[in-house]
Protein backbone atom coordinates (compact mmCIF):
# COMPACT_ATOMS: atom_id res chain seq x y z
CA UNK A 1 0.00 0.00 0.00
CA UNK A 2 1.38 3.45 -0.91
CA UNK A 3 2.08 5.96 1.89
CA UNK A 4 -0.59 8.41 0.81
CA UNK A 5 -3.31 5.74 1.26
CA UNK A 6 -2.58 5.46 5.02
CA UNK A 7 -4.49 8.07 7.03
CA UNK A 8 -2.26 10.57 8.84
CA UNK A 9 -2.03 10.69 12.65
CA UNK A 10 -4.09 13.89 12.85
CA UNK A 11 -6.88 12.31 10.82
CA UNK A 12 -6.88 9.18 13.02
CA UNK A 13 -7.06 11.24 16.18
CA UNK A 14 -9.90 13.34 14.73
CA UNK A 15 -11.82 10.22 13.71
CA UNK A 16 -11.33 8.69 17.15
CA UNK A 17 -12.43 11.88 18.86
CA UNK A 18 -15.55 12.04 16.71
CA UNK A 19 -16.39 8.39 17.50
CA UNK A 20 -15.90 8.96 21.23
CA UNK A 21 -18.10 12.07 21.07
CA UNK A 22 -20.91 10.25 19.28
CA UNK A 23 -20.67 7.27 21.65
CA UNK A 24 -20.77 9.59 24.67
CA UNK A 25 -23.85 11.42 23.38
CA UNK A 26 -25.57 8.13 22.59
CA UNK A 27 -24.74 6.83 26.05
CA UNK A 28 -26.12 9.98 27.62
CA UNK A 29 -29.35 9.64 25.63
CA UNK A 30 -29.78 6.01 26.66
CA UNK A 31 -29.09 6.79 30.30
CA UNK A 32 -31.52 9.69 30.28
CA UNK A 33 -34.30 7.61 28.76
CA UNK A 34 -33.71 4.60 31.01
CA UNK A 35 -32.88 6.25 34.35
CA UNK A 36 -33.49 9.97 34.03
CA UNK A 37 -37.22 9.93 34.56
CA UNK A 38 -38.14 11.47 37.88
CA UNK A 39 -41.49 10.65 39.36
CA UNK A 40 -43.43 12.98 41.60
CA UNK A 41 -45.21 12.01 44.79
CA UNK A 42 -48.50 11.71 42.90
CA UNK A 43 -47.11 9.00 40.63
CA UNK A 44 -45.80 7.02 43.59
CA UNK A 45 -49.15 7.40 45.35
CA UNK A 46 -50.94 6.09 42.26
CA UNK A 47 -48.64 3.05 42.32
CA UNK A 48 -49.84 2.30 45.84
CA UNK A 49 -46.60 3.24 47.54
CA UNK A 50 -46.42 4.79 50.99
CA UNK A 51 -45.37 8.36 50.29
CA UNK A 52 -44.54 11.20 52.65
CA UNK A 53 -45.75 14.59 51.52
CA UNK A 54 -42.81 16.37 49.85
CA UNK A 55 -41.48 19.21 51.98
CA UNK A 56 -41.55 22.85 51.03
CA UNK A 57 -41.48 26.23 52.77
CA UNK A 58 -42.88 29.20 50.88
CA UNK A 59 -43.91 32.81 51.46
CA UNK A 60 -47.47 33.27 52.65
CA UNK A 61 -49.98 35.31 50.71
CA UNK A 62 -52.59 35.52 53.48
CA UNK A 63 -50.17 37.16 55.91
CA UNK A 64 -46.46 37.92 56.42
CA UNK A 65 -43.97 35.15 56.93
CA UNK A 66 -43.55 31.66 55.54
CA UNK A 67 -45.32 28.35 55.94
CA UNK A 68 -44.27 24.83 55.12
CA UNK A 69 -45.43 21.26 55.46
CA UNK A 70 -43.16 20.97 58.51
CA UNK A 71 -45.24 23.58 60.32
CA UNK A 72 -48.37 21.46 59.91
CA UNK A 73 -47.21 18.32 61.70
CA UNK A 74 -50.05 16.63 63.52
CA UNK A 75 -52.63 18.29 61.28
CA UNK A 76 -54.78 16.78 58.57
CA UNK A 77 -53.97 18.79 55.45
CA UNK A 78 -55.80 19.26 52.17
CA UNK A 79 -53.11 20.62 49.79
CA UNK A 80 -54.64 22.45 46.85
CA UNK A 81 -52.50 23.62 43.89
CA UNK A 82 -54.17 26.49 42.05
CA UNK A 83 -53.75 29.76 40.17
CA UNK A 84 -55.94 32.85 39.76
CA UNK A 85 -56.03 32.38 35.99
CA UNK A 86 -57.34 28.84 36.30
CA UNK A 87 -61.09 28.73 35.57
CA UNK A 88 -62.00 25.51 37.51
CA UNK A 89 -60.12 26.94 40.51
CA UNK A 90 -62.80 29.60 40.76
CA UNK A 91 -65.52 26.94 40.87
CA UNK A 92 -63.95 24.89 43.65
CA UNK A 93 -62.77 27.76 45.87
CA UNK A 94 -66.06 27.99 47.82
CA UNK A 95 -66.03 24.21 48.44
CA UNK A 96 -62.52 24.34 49.83
CA UNK A 97 -63.38 27.28 52.07
CA UNK A 98 -66.48 25.52 53.38
CA UNK A 99 -64.47 22.34 54.06
CA UNK A 100 -61.91 24.36 56.02
CA UNK A 101 -64.59 26.05 58.13
CA UNK A 102 -66.40 22.76 58.81
CA UNK A 103 -63.41 20.63 59.87
CA UNK A 104 -61.02 23.24 61.23
CA UNK A 105 -61.91 22.38 64.83
CA UNK A 106 -61.01 18.75 64.15
CA UNK A 107 -57.51 19.80 63.17
CA UNK A 108 -57.92 20.03 59.40
CA UNK A 109 -56.06 22.69 57.41
CA UNK A 110 -56.66 23.53 53.77
CA UNK A 111 -53.35 24.77 52.37
CA UNK A 112 -53.52 26.60 49.06
CA UNK A 113 -50.38 26.65 46.91
CA UNK A 114 -50.58 29.41 44.31
CA UNK A 115 -48.37 28.43 41.37
CA UNK A 116 -47.09 30.39 38.33
CA UNK A 117 -49.19 33.40 39.18
CA UNK A 118 -48.92 37.10 39.96
CA UNK A 119 -49.05 37.79 43.70
CA UNK A 120 -51.52 40.62 43.31
CA UNK A 121 -53.82 38.49 41.16
CA UNK A 122 -53.75 35.70 43.75
CA UNK A 123 -54.57 38.09 46.61
CA UNK A 124 -57.41 39.54 44.58
CA UNK A 125 -58.73 36.02 44.00
CA UNK A 126 -58.50 35.18 47.72
CA UNK A 127 -60.41 38.32 48.62
CA UNK A 128 -63.03 37.74 45.96
CA UNK A 129 -63.82 34.21 47.18
CA UNK A 130 -63.41 34.98 50.87
CA UNK A 131 -60.60 32.47 51.43
CA UNK A 132 -59.40 32.41 55.04
CA UNK A 133 -57.27 29.26 54.91
CA UNK A 134 -53.51 29.66 54.59
CA UNK A 135 -52.14 30.20 51.10
CA UNK A 136 -48.48 30.11 50.06
CA UNK A 137 -46.89 31.50 46.89
CA UNK A 138 -44.88 29.39 44.44
CA UNK A 139 -44.36 31.68 41.43
CA UNK A 140 -41.45 29.62 40.14
CA UNK A 141 -43.35 26.33 40.34
CA UNK A 142 -40.72 24.67 42.53
CA UNK A 143 -43.28 22.33 44.13
CA UNK A 144 -44.76 21.07 40.88
CA UNK A 145 -42.12 18.45 40.04
CA UNK A 146 -41.81 17.09 43.58
CA UNK A 147 -45.55 16.63 43.98
CA UNK A 148 -46.11 15.44 40.40
CA UNK A 149 -48.62 18.15 39.60
CA UNK A 150 -49.71 17.99 35.97
CA UNK A 151 -52.17 20.86 35.79
CA UNK A 152 -54.43 23.09 37.83
CA UNK A 153 -56.27 22.62 40.05
CA UNK A 154 -54.98 19.50 41.77
CA UNK A 155 -55.69 18.43 45.34
CA UNK A 156 -53.85 16.06 47.66
CA UNK A 157 -54.59 14.78 51.16
CA UNK A 158 -52.03 14.44 53.95
CA UNK A 159 -52.76 12.63 57.20
CA UNK A 160 -51.56 13.63 60.65
CA UNK A 161 -48.36 11.58 60.27
CA UNK A 162 -47.42 13.47 57.11
CA UNK A 163 -48.24 10.68 54.64
CA UNK A 164 -50.21 11.15 51.45
CA UNK A 165 -53.55 9.37 51.62
CA UNK A 166 -56.52 8.93 49.31
CA UNK A 167 -56.00 9.82 45.67
CA UNK A 168 -54.76 12.84 43.80
CA UNK A 169 -57.72 14.83 42.49
CA UNK A 170 -57.25 16.41 39.08
CA UNK A 171 -59.69 19.19 38.26
CA UNK A 172 -62.16 20.99 40.48
CA UNK A 173 -63.10 19.07 43.63
CA UNK A 174 -66.77 19.92 43.25
CA UNK A 175 -67.38 18.26 39.88
CA UNK A 176 -69.32 15.04 39.96
CA UNK A 177 -66.48 12.63 39.19
CA UNK A 178 -64.37 14.08 42.02
CA UNK A 179 -66.85 14.57 44.83
CA UNK A 180 -66.62 11.10 46.36
CA UNK A 181 -62.84 11.06 46.11
CA UNK A 182 -62.66 14.46 47.79
CA UNK A 183 -64.84 13.44 50.73
CA UNK A 184 -62.97 10.17 51.09
CA UNK A 185 -59.66 12.05 51.05
CA UNK A 186 -60.81 14.45 53.77
CA UNK A 187 -61.98 11.54 55.93
CA UNK A 188 -58.68 9.67 55.47
CA UNK A 189 -56.66 12.78 56.29
CA UNK A 190 -58.64 13.27 59.49
CA UNK A 191 -58.21 9.59 60.33
CA UNK A 192 -61.92 9.02 60.45
CA UNK A 193 -61.76 5.94 58.28
CA UNK A 194 -59.20 3.27 57.38
CA UNK B 1 -21.11 67.76 -4.52
CA UNK B 2 -22.59 69.79 -1.69
CA UNK B 3 -26.01 68.28 -2.34
CA UNK B 4 -24.54 64.76 -2.12
CA UNK B 5 -22.91 65.56 1.21
CA UNK B 6 -26.17 66.90 2.57
CA UNK B 7 -28.05 63.80 1.36
CA UNK B 8 -25.57 61.39 2.96
CA UNK B 9 -25.63 63.36 6.19
CA UNK B 10 -29.43 63.25 6.22
CA UNK B 11 -29.49 59.49 5.70
CA UNK B 12 -26.94 58.95 8.47
CA UNK B 13 -28.85 61.16 10.88
CA UNK B 14 -32.13 59.45 10.08
CA UNK B 15 -30.60 56.01 10.70
CA UNK B 16 -29.09 57.18 13.97
CA UNK B 17 -32.42 58.59 15.12
CA UNK B 18 -34.20 55.35 14.26
CA UNK B 19 -31.64 53.33 16.17
CA UNK B 20 -31.82 55.56 19.22
CA UNK B 21 -35.60 55.43 19.27
CA UNK B 22 -35.60 51.64 18.91
CA UNK B 23 -33.20 51.23 21.83
CA UNK B 24 -35.11 53.62 24.08
CA UNK B 25 -38.63 52.11 23.76
CA UNK B 26 -39.08 48.38 23.10
CA UNK B 27 -42.42 47.31 21.72
CA UNK B 28 -44.63 44.79 23.55
CA UNK B 29 -43.92 42.19 20.89
CA UNK B 30 -40.16 42.67 21.37
CA UNK B 31 -40.51 41.93 25.09
CA UNK B 32 -42.92 39.04 24.57
CA UNK B 33 -40.17 37.24 22.68
CA UNK B 34 -37.80 37.69 25.64
CA UNK B 35 -39.91 35.96 28.28
CA UNK B 36 -41.16 32.42 28.71
CA UNK B 37 -44.61 31.21 29.74
CA UNK B 38 -44.01 29.43 33.10
CA UNK B 39 -46.51 26.64 32.39
CA UNK B 40 -45.99 25.95 28.69
CA UNK B 41 -42.28 26.88 28.48
CA UNK B 42 -42.55 28.69 25.14
CA UNK B 43 -41.94 32.39 24.64
CA UNK B 44 -44.93 34.59 25.35
CA UNK B 45 -45.32 35.59 21.71
CA UNK B 46 -45.88 31.92 20.88
CA UNK B 47 -48.24 31.13 23.72
CA UNK B 48 -51.92 31.76 24.27
CA UNK B 49 -52.16 30.15 27.71
CA UNK B 50 -54.07 32.09 30.39
CA UNK B 51 -50.91 33.02 32.30
CA UNK B 52 -49.13 34.02 29.05
CA UNK B 53 -52.04 36.32 28.19
CA UNK B 54 -51.88 37.80 31.69
CA UNK B 55 -48.11 38.34 31.43
CA UNK B 56 -48.53 40.06 28.07
CA UNK B 57 -51.13 42.33 29.65
CA UNK B 58 -48.73 43.18 32.48
CA UNK B 59 -45.98 43.98 29.94
CA UNK B 60 -48.31 46.27 27.98
CA UNK B 61 -49.51 48.01 31.14
CA UNK B 62 -45.96 48.42 32.42
CA UNK B 63 -44.77 49.93 29.13
CA UNK B 64 -47.75 52.31 29.17
CA UNK B 65 -46.71 53.38 32.68
CA UNK B 66 -43.28 54.25 31.30
CA UNK B 67 -41.36 51.35 32.84
CA UNK B 68 -38.12 50.35 31.17
CA UNK B 69 -37.27 46.91 29.84
CA UNK B 70 -34.98 46.34 32.81
CA UNK B 71 -37.74 47.21 35.27
CA UNK B 72 -40.18 44.88 33.56
CA UNK B 73 -37.59 42.11 33.57
CA UNK B 74 -36.96 42.59 37.30
CA UNK B 75 -40.70 42.55 37.95
CA UNK B 76 -41.28 39.29 36.11
CA UNK B 77 -38.20 37.62 37.58
CA UNK B 78 -39.39 38.60 41.07
CA UNK B 79 -42.68 36.79 40.38
CA UNK B 80 -41.60 33.75 38.38
CA UNK B 81 -37.87 33.35 38.96
CA UNK B 82 -34.91 33.69 36.55
CA UNK B 83 -36.25 30.90 34.31
CA UNK B 84 -38.90 33.31 33.01
CA UNK B 85 -36.22 35.05 30.92
CA UNK B 86 -35.73 33.26 27.58
CA UNK B 87 -31.99 33.98 27.41
CA UNK B 88 -29.80 32.26 30.02
CA UNK B 89 -28.10 34.75 32.37
CA UNK B 90 -24.53 35.70 31.50
CA UNK B 91 -23.00 34.76 34.86
CA UNK B 92 -22.05 31.79 36.98
CA UNK B 93 -22.77 28.29 35.68
CA UNK B 94 -25.24 29.68 33.12
CA UNK B 95 -22.32 31.35 31.33
CA UNK B 96 -21.60 27.88 29.92
CA UNK B 97 -24.72 28.15 27.79
CA UNK B 98 -23.08 31.09 26.00
CA UNK B 99 -19.46 29.93 25.97
CA UNK B 100 -19.91 26.25 25.06
CA UNK B 101 -21.48 26.68 21.58
CA UNK B 102 -18.97 29.40 20.75
CA UNK B 103 -16.11 27.27 22.05
CA UNK B 104 -17.26 24.25 20.03
CA UNK B 105 -17.54 26.41 16.91
CA UNK B 106 -14.02 27.76 17.34
CA UNK B 107 -12.64 24.28 18.15
CA UNK B 108 -14.37 22.85 15.09
CA UNK B 109 -13.00 25.58 12.84
CA UNK B 110 -9.52 25.05 14.25
CA UNK B 111 -9.84 21.30 13.77
CA UNK B 112 -10.90 21.71 10.15
CA UNK B 113 -8.02 24.13 9.64
CA UNK B 114 -5.46 21.72 11.12
CA UNK B 115 -6.71 18.77 9.05
CA UNK B 116 -6.74 20.85 5.86
CA UNK B 117 -3.20 22.08 6.60
CA UNK B 118 -2.07 18.49 7.13
CA UNK B 119 -3.60 17.40 3.82
CA UNK B 120 -1.96 20.24 1.91
CA UNK B 121 1.46 19.43 3.46
CA UNK B 122 1.21 15.79 2.39
CA UNK B 123 0.18 16.79 -1.13
CA UNK B 124 3.11 19.24 -1.38
CA UNK B 125 5.50 16.52 -0.21
CA UNK B 126 4.16 14.15 -2.86
CA UNK B 127 4.45 16.80 -5.59
CA UNK B 128 8.07 17.52 -4.56
CA UNK B 129 9.21 13.90 -4.83
CA UNK B 130 10.94 12.83 -8.15
CA UNK B 131 9.60 9.73 -9.74
CA UNK B 132 12.33 7.10 -9.89
CA UNK B 133 13.25 6.43 -13.50
CA UNK B 134 11.66 3.40 -14.99
CA UNK B 135 14.25 0.60 -15.36
CA UNK B 136 14.67 -1.11 -18.71
CA UNK B 137 14.95 -4.84 -19.01
CA UNK B 138 18.80 -5.67 -19.15
CA UNK B 139 18.51 -7.69 -22.44
CA UNK B 140 16.50 -4.93 -24.03
CA UNK B 141 19.01 -2.37 -22.81
CA UNK B 142 21.93 -4.32 -24.38
CA UNK B 143 20.11 -4.66 -27.71
CA UNK B 144 19.29 -0.95 -27.66
CA UNK B 145 22.95 -0.02 -26.97
CA UNK B 146 24.05 -2.32 -29.82
CA UNK B 147 21.63 -0.70 -32.25
CA UNK B 148 22.65 2.80 -31.21
CA UNK B 149 26.38 1.84 -31.59
CA UNK B 150 25.71 0.56 -35.15
CA UNK B 151 23.92 3.81 -35.89
CA UNK B 152 26.79 5.89 -34.54
CA UNK B 153 29.25 3.87 -36.52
Amino acid sequence: MSSDARPGRVQRVAQLAALIGVAALLGLLIWKVAFGRTTGAADELAEGKLVHAPAFTLDRLDRDGQLGMGDLKGKAVVVNFWASWCVPCRDEAPVLQKTYERYRDQGLVVLGVDVNDFRQDARRFMKRYGLTYPVVYDGKGSTVGKWGVRGFPETFFVDRTGKLVGERIEGAVDIERNRDAFQRGVALALGNTS
Amino acid sequence: MAARVVLVAAVVLASFAATVSAVAAPSPSDLEAEFVCPTCKTTLDQSDSPIARRMKQVIRDSLAEGKTEAQIRDQLVAQFGPAVVAEPPKKGFDLLAWLLPLGLLVAGALGVGVVAWGWSRRRDARDGEDEPPARLDPDLERRLDAELDRYDA
